[in-house]
């Protein structure tokens, strides 16, 4: 059935900005899915406030509308855009939730709107527990003993049915947030009374658990006319009770025979055509008991999920661009194989690989939350690796996380001096305990386990993990024991070790088939990468690089899409054009994300523009740059010096990118430069002019700028002294850090010794930074360009929150909305003499604080920052397309680009946290960086833009109501105006004793209500009990903040709008009364762009 | 244990030997599938084949008594990325390496099998050899050199039975096993002649109602009438359908008095009874994963197939017509004939390995038999 005639303008909904659950994959599916619908000549217009997406660059729809993902704006879009169709099904949970709610209120049928891909009933089959639970039953399969509950009384009822271990689902949450496992009556009662709070229909589902259950996932496609094919199969390596965005997954399924994977596969068929999908793919997954082969279906997604992102990496079968396709009437076999041009995609992929994904976990920034693996997921992103088998994908995989291993490091043995030894009891202890409790270092505990000698049935025993895997981890393991004794037998190395060279070679030639990094090679033989590298090469032992082709070499390829391996052919085929290498972020973490994918794109883009071949590498599989249309060619390996050094080798390339994947490329810089790698833009040692806190002095000192007091500790005397030479507070952090990591201000001698525990042990190598702390300072970011002569300014952001909130954490603004004129001439002139200073050749990022008018410099990046894609977004300048022109030696002037671009609209970026999904983890700000995403809100004034940008990041700002404050003695006098402009615009305040009188004093009529500690009824009974609808609570002291952790942590649980600064409660009120005088307006960036006269000059 | 596989063309591979040591010899082609090497191992069709599996990790699942496509191995040789000797499976009973040992057949594991897949994609299948002795690579490609083409081998006749038995079990069910029907449920008899018949087609059989009647291949046409069957079904097989004259010659005797029905060699050698030809493809289709459209009802099944001769429709002009198409290479997947209940299939519709989007061709077959009774 070839392509619907009937529709010509169809509505994406994206899904809104990164969080936990709900990461780039949505950007890479949103993304395929616009190129795809325009590609066969249909009008898109597009829905996304996450401006850190590929998909949200203009040239991806015909109408982006970067306006908040919520049922009233799409409602505006359609009724302004008047599509005939919405497509819900590529932007996750929030676009499928958002287009359910227009469903509903009849919004879609008013104006004539079709949902395509899934209608409204097959949604709510799939997403509805009861329904989706009947649907199962009519056709035959099992679901877990559960029952639903809706209140204490009918969750006490459903328990004595299911029995403990208990497992409970909120209904339509996302990513499983507020579910988990309940042991006994006490974990339960806590647990489902969250739950059902945590749910919007207040219902959850309480299940049997199926936990030590094996898990399988498989990627379903559905056509219109019902042609069904299975993309993928995937095994959990974590067993059920781990959530599995948290388990490490194996594509394809390992452990299952044919007969019992097509019950599998039978079973996802029915049920793709029960729930009525109509089109596109949907993810199923099942439990199996591993005794007797039973059963279970645990859910299904109507829609494209992380998990298709992974199978589509996985497979090189593009699920949502060819989902796309089919929501608008293709059949599966009306559509192309790209990757064997001649096949249909009618087929059932098949690899000649392992694929594993490992889940990466920042938990390190959240010190107070729970870090034990459960059924709600707590990863931030995830790694994926391709190899010929088993132990290589796994090794591979374990180095991409850039966590600090490269291999089974041991937690409990001296690998490099000890031989095989017993463990203590105190060991064993810690041992079993990490192996029962599922936790993100399981994995080297497995290793561990093995290594004291325990057997793999008892390890079975304890982790429910499936033998197979515990036997090639065990492999692995010996094959570390071996490759000791090899240098217990040899002192040196090559062929003077005694061992003939052939016999060397087959050793190390095996271990690389196993997997083993250089890195880890070295550990064991007490020498540096570089060295084993050397004799690995000496040896000729180089990887050779294989093609993902979605057939297993039944067909020619003509994508090249590669991973590497230790065997005889290399299907590189290197052509002979001019190509430059751009390395990607690997995964994704707070402090490093889409943004960085972003720039990678872009720099690709840029780099096609000038006829170059362009190399990705990267292993991260949620994101853009991974999808093997964008580059010309896709490494899809491991981002670390050895990995990075075989593609280089093979490709020879003209120029190595490493300003635009954040810190994980620039990390590499020196080492690879170093290695005769030419390294293109911003020189290493630039970098390194900027990153280094003395050479970076002395810069400023030349250039005659100005930055905090400061000094530089590597002990905890010599910060001491320091601290007390520039006077508390100061800020403190280690160097060579991204996203704050471990950065904090600190008020006191006290203080200032704890941290240098902690911090040390964050960064052994790096000396402490410490700075004056800037009180009340205006934060400035600043993004420009430089190809060496000239410079231009990108954007100059005005942070919303003070300095001392991480850049990443605060909103802001661009333009400014507060600084004079003079002062941004004169940031802008301070910027560009220190980019020239630096010979900057590309992007560089500048944060400046100022305070009474003097302008502090804070930080020089001379990289692409997390704010370019947002600047570009803002200004339309595609200022990482432009960066990769200018490094690749286009100058400025050439490209157009001279000038400035000031919009007459403004644009306020506003961040996104996880707190929500760390129960106990509080929500205040501080110089560590801790959202996981952003949204933008555009429009042309600045209360607007910024109310826009909190509905975008799911804060409600309420119209009318009570509004409680409480803060700090510093943050009185400031508080009076935004309480006022409430108070006189109809709300009711509330506040706690100190703040109500000094407000009263000012004459504003203010009810006070008991802070916790006072005794009952206090504010936490009114925020329960629905009375607030907005906090605004600053605090400082420990004790202080410590007593008023439970208000915001309940109002974080409620959902209330609630602000920690002042300044962020400033801006909220003037949005409030902004949203109260005019009804909320959308206008797509388009249109925004249009309207300035200065129009994208780079282009 | 060192191993050596050989190609007739001069290419050579070295890697692990497992299974049974010593030589072995036969057309080297490679199988797609994911799962299911068991019963790869146990399919007749292998008959003087070595198989190469192109998914890298074998033996995960051990083996297991019941999934077996027929009482023996028949391929002679295995060719794996890695074969995994610590199995996981709650069925299984013994590892692949003990099985393959039992039943004397030679394995290899540790080389490029991808180097292996797509040489033979560019050079097509060939014959090779696999040692565990001799390690000269000169003398290999020699032997292999000295084997005779599959094209012109009539393969079938040595793996068919050798006297008719009656069969009684239907398909595979994860807490029954193999379900035996009740007899009196099986309503419609059938002749199936044996090729190599895969025992998964005479379960759908009889789970699609049919009481089944298994003959050698040479059983006389005359003697399968006499039987009274509703229809007659025609195996899968290995080898080259051409050789077998006397096959179809027997065969034609059926054509216009009872319905039949043809799978892969049954359905090539059906094609030359009827008075058509059949070809040798460069390289065959052999996987789990292939698509083919019934152009009755323009649908999609995802199939299994296991074949490297082909029916040439054209040369069956104006007596039968194309009834499934292959979409990824548009050769003769099914026909049908124009006047008589007769049809047939390239794929396997048992899957075993594979998916079970065509088990409905045996539906098909009991209509047809319900409608000429």
């Amino acid at each position: 059935m070839p392509k619907r005639t009937d529709i010509h303008k169809i509505l994406i909904i994206g899904a809104g900005p990164i969080i936990i659950g709900q990461a780039c994959e949505f950007d890479y599916s949103g993304t395929q899915a616009c190129k795809a619908l325009k590609e066969e000549g249909f009008e898109v217009v597009l829905l996304n406030s996450n401006p850190a997406t590929i998909m949200t660059d203009p040239d991806f729809a015909d109408r982006t509308y970067i306006e908040p993902v919520t049922p009233e704006a799409l409602e505006k879009i359609i009724e302004k855009e008047r599509p005939d169709a919405v497509l819900p099904t590529l932007g996750g949970q929030t676009a499928l939730n958002t287009a359910v709610a227009v469903a509903e209120s009849g919004v879609l049928e008013k104006y004539g709107v079709e949902l395509i891909g899934a209608k409204l009933p097959a949604i709510k089959m799939a997403e509805d527990r009861t329904l989706f639970k009947l649907a199962m039953e009519r056709i035959g399969l099992e679901v877990p003993r559960s029952g639903f509950a809706h209140n204490y009384v009918e969750a006490m009822e459903v328990v004595k049915v299911v029995g403990f271990p208990a497992i409970i689902r909120p209904s339509f949450t996302l990513g499983g947030t507020g579910g988990g496992i309940a042991y006994n009556m006490e974990e339960y009662e806590k647990m489902v009374m969250a739950g059902i709070e945590a749910s919007p229909t207040d219902e959850v589902l309480v299940e049997e658990s199926v936990i030590g259950w094996k898990e399988y996932e498989l990627e379903v496609m559905r056509d219109t006319v019902d042609n069904v094919v299975i993309i993928c199969s995937i095994e959990n390596f974590d067993p059920m009770g781990v959530h599995t965005g948290d388990s490490i997954t194996v594509a394809p399924a390992q452990t299952l025979t044919d007969k019992e994977y097509q019950i599998l596969r039978d079973a996802s068929l029915k049920i793709i055509r029960e729930i009525g999908v109509d089109t596109g793919g949907s993810n199923i997954q099942f439990g199996v008991n591993p005794r007797d082969g039973r059963l279970v279906v645990i859910e299904m997604n109507p829609r494209v999920s992380r998990s298709s992102a992974l199978a589509s990496k996985a497979t090189g079968f593009p699920i949502a661009k060819i989902a796309a396709k089919l929501a608008v009437g293709y059949t599966l076999d009306e559509i192309r194989n790209d990757i064997t041009r001649e096949t249909p995609a009618s087929f059932e992929p098949t690899i000649d690989y392992v694929v594993t994904k490992v889940p990466r976990f920042t938990f390190e920034k959240f010190p107070a939350a729970d870090a034990t693996l459960t059924t709600q997921m707590k990863s931030v992103g995830e790694v994926m690796a391709i190899g010929r088998t088993f132990k290589e994908s796994l090794q591979k995989a374990i180095r991409s996380l850039e966590i600090g291993s490269s291999g089974f490091e041991s937690r409990l043995f001296d690998i490099t001096n000890e031989t095989r030894r017993a463990l203590t009891d105190k060991e064993n202890a810690l041992l079993r305990d990490k192996l029962r409790t599922p936790n993100c270092d399981r994995l080297w505990y497995v290793a561990d386990a093995l290594r004291s000698g325990k057997e793999i049935d008892e390890i079975y025993g304890i982790t429910g993990i499936d033998p197979w895997f515990l036997h090639n981890i065990r492999q692995i393991v010996e094959k570390e024991e071996e490759l000791k004794q090899v240098r217990m037998s040899a002192s040196c190395h090559g062929e003077e070790c005694g061992h003939k060279n052939g016999e060397m070679r087959d050793i190390l030639r095996e271990a690389k088939q196993y997997g083993f990094s250089d890195k880890f090679l070295g550990r064991l033989w007490s020498m540096t990468e570089e060295e084993v590298r050397q004799l690995r090469l000496s040896l000729g032992i180089k990887p050779v690089f294989k093609r993902v082709d979605t057939c297993a070499a039944e067909f020619v390829a003509y994508t090249p899409y590669l991973y590497s391996t230790y065997e005889d052919e290399c299907e590189a085929d290197v052509t002979n054009r001019e190509k430059v290498i751009i390395l990607g972020g690997g995964p994704n973490r707070i402090g490093q994300g889409i943004e960085f994918d972003y720039c990678c794109v872009h720099g690709v883009f840029g780099l096609t523009k000038d006829g170059f071949e362009t190399i990705m590498v990267n292993c991260n599989p949620e994101t853009v740059s991974t999808d093997y249309d964008t580059s010309d060619r896709l490494y899809f390996e491991p981002l670390t010096y050895e990995d990075v050094l075989s593609i280089v080798d093979v490709e020879k390339p003209v120029g190595v990118i490493v300003q635009f994947g954040g810190q994980t490329p620039l990390k590499l810089a020196v080492a690879l430069e170093k290695a005769g790698v030419p390294i293109i833009g911003t020189s290493p040692d630039s970098i390194d002019r900027a990153e280094d806190r003395e050479r970076f002095q002395e810069m400023l000192h030349k250039l005659g700028l100005r930055q905090p007091e400061n000094g530089i500790a590597r002990s905890f005397e010599e910060a001491e002294k320091a601290a007390d030479r520039i006077g508390y507070p100061v800020v403190v952090r280690p160097s060579y850090v991204l996203g704050g990591r471990a950065m904090e201000i600190v008020y006191g001698v006290e203080d200032l010794r704890r941290y240098m525990h902690t911090a040390v042990q964050a960064s052994p190598e790096h000396p402490i930074l410490i700075d004056k702390f800037l009180d009340a300072a205006i934060e400035i970011d600043v993004d420009a360009i430089s190809d060496g002569t000239e410079v231009v300014i990108g954007g100059i952001m005005e942070h919303i929150e003070e300095a001392g909130i991480h850049s990443g954490d605060s909103a802001c603004s661009l333009p400014p909305y507060s600084i004079s004129s003079e002062l941004a001439a004169e940031i802008a002139r301070q910027t560009r003499l220190m980019a020239l200073e630096l010979k900057v050749r590309g992007l560089m990022n500048v944060q400046y604080a100022i305070r009474d008018d003097i302008i502090y410099i804070l930080e020089v990046n001379p990289r692409a920052s997390r704010t370019v894609p947002f600047v570009s977004k803002a200004t339309g300048r595609p200022l990482a397309q432009l960066a990769a022109r200018v490094q690749a030696g286009k100058s400025l002037k050439e490209l157009g680009v001279t000038e400035e671009i000031v919009p007459s609209y403004f644009s306020v970026k506003e961040a996104v946290f996880p707190f929500v999904k760390f129960p106990g983890v509080d929500t205040l700000l501080g110089p560590e960086m801790k959202s996981t995403g952003e949204v933008m809100g555009i429009d042309d004034d600045f209360a607007m833009a910024f109310a826009k940008a909190q509905l975008g990041a799911g804060v409600k700002l309420p119209l009318a109501g009570r509004v409680f404050i409480s803060v700090r003695d510093a943050d009185k006098k400031h508080i009076v105006t935004p309480a006022k402009k409430l108070y006189d615009n109809g709300f009711e305040l509330l506040a706690t004793r100190g703040t109500a009188a000094y407000l009263q004093e000012k004459g504003i009529t203010v009810k006070v209500v008991n802070k916790v500690i006072e005794g009952r009824p206090h504010i936490v009974d009114s925020i329960k009990n629905g009375e607030i609808a907005m906090v605004i609570n600053t605090t400082q002291g420990a004790q202080a903040v410590a007593d008023s952790f439970s208000i915001r942590r309940e109002t974080l649980m409620q959902n209330i709008a609630y602000f920690t600064t002042v300044a962020g409660a400033k801006a909220a009120v003037d949005g409030i009364l902004a949203m109260q005088q005019r009804r909320l307006d959308v206008k797509p960036l388009q249109d925004h762009l249009g309207q300035d006269k200065e129009m994208n000059t780079g282009e | 244990m060192k191993a050596v596989l050989a190609l007739a063309d001069g290419r050579v591979f070295e890697g692990k030997g497992f299974g049974a040591a010593g030589e072995a010899t036969g057309e080297v082609v490679f199988n797609t599938a994911m799962t299911g090497y068991q019963e790869v191992l146990t399919d007749p069709s292998y008959k003087g084949q070595m198989v190469t599996m192109t998914y890298t990790q074998m033996g995960n699942t051990g083996i297991n008594p019941e999934d077996i496509e027929s009482n023996q191995l028949y391929l002679s040789g295995f060719i794996v990325k890695e074969y995994h000797d610590h199995y996981s499976n709650w069925r299984a009973t013994m590892s692949l390496d003990a099985y393959l040992k039992e039943n004397g057949v030679v394995g290899i594991q540790g080389l490029d099998t991808r180097a292996l897949t797509r040489h033979l994609r560019d050079h097509g299948a060939q014959n090779g050899i696999i040692s565990t002795v001799d390690f000269d690579h000169e003398s290999l490609v020699k032997k292999a050199r000295a084997l005779p083409s599959m094209a012109g081998l009539d393969l079938a006749t040595g793996v068919s039975c050798e006297k008719p038995y009656h069969w009684t079990e239907g398909l595979w069910d994860l807490e029954k096993g193999y379900v035996h029907p009740d007899p009196a449920a099986l309503k419609y008899k059938v002749v199936a002649y044996d090729f190599g018949i895969k025992l998964n087609i005479l379960r759908c059989l009889v789970s699609a109602g049919c009481d089944v009647t298994v003959v050698p291949a040479t059983f006389p046409a005359e003697q399968a009438l006499a039987m009274n069957p509703d229809g007659i079904f025609f195996s899968n097989g290995p080898g080259d359908p051409e050789p077998m004259t006397e096959v179809i010659e027997n065969m034609r005797k059926f054509v216009g008095k009872k319905p039949i029905f043809g799978i892969c060699l049954g359905h090539q050698l059906l094609g030359l009874a009827l008075g058509g030809k059949t070809m040798k493809l460069k390289f065959g289709n052999h996987g789990s994963n292939l698509p083919v459209m019934d152009l009755a009802t323009r649908k999609v099944e995802v199939t299994a197939q296991n074949h490297g001769f082909s029916v040439d429709i054209v040369s069956l002009a104006g007596v039968c017509e194309l009834a499934h198409e292959n979409l990824n290479d548009q050769t003769v997947e099914g026909m049908r004939h124009k006047d008589l209940p007769i049809f047939s299939v390239q794929h396997h519709p048992e899957a075993s390995p594979g998916p079970h989007d065509s088990h409905y061709l045996f539906g098909r077959f009991v209509e047809m038999m319900e409608r000429h009774r």
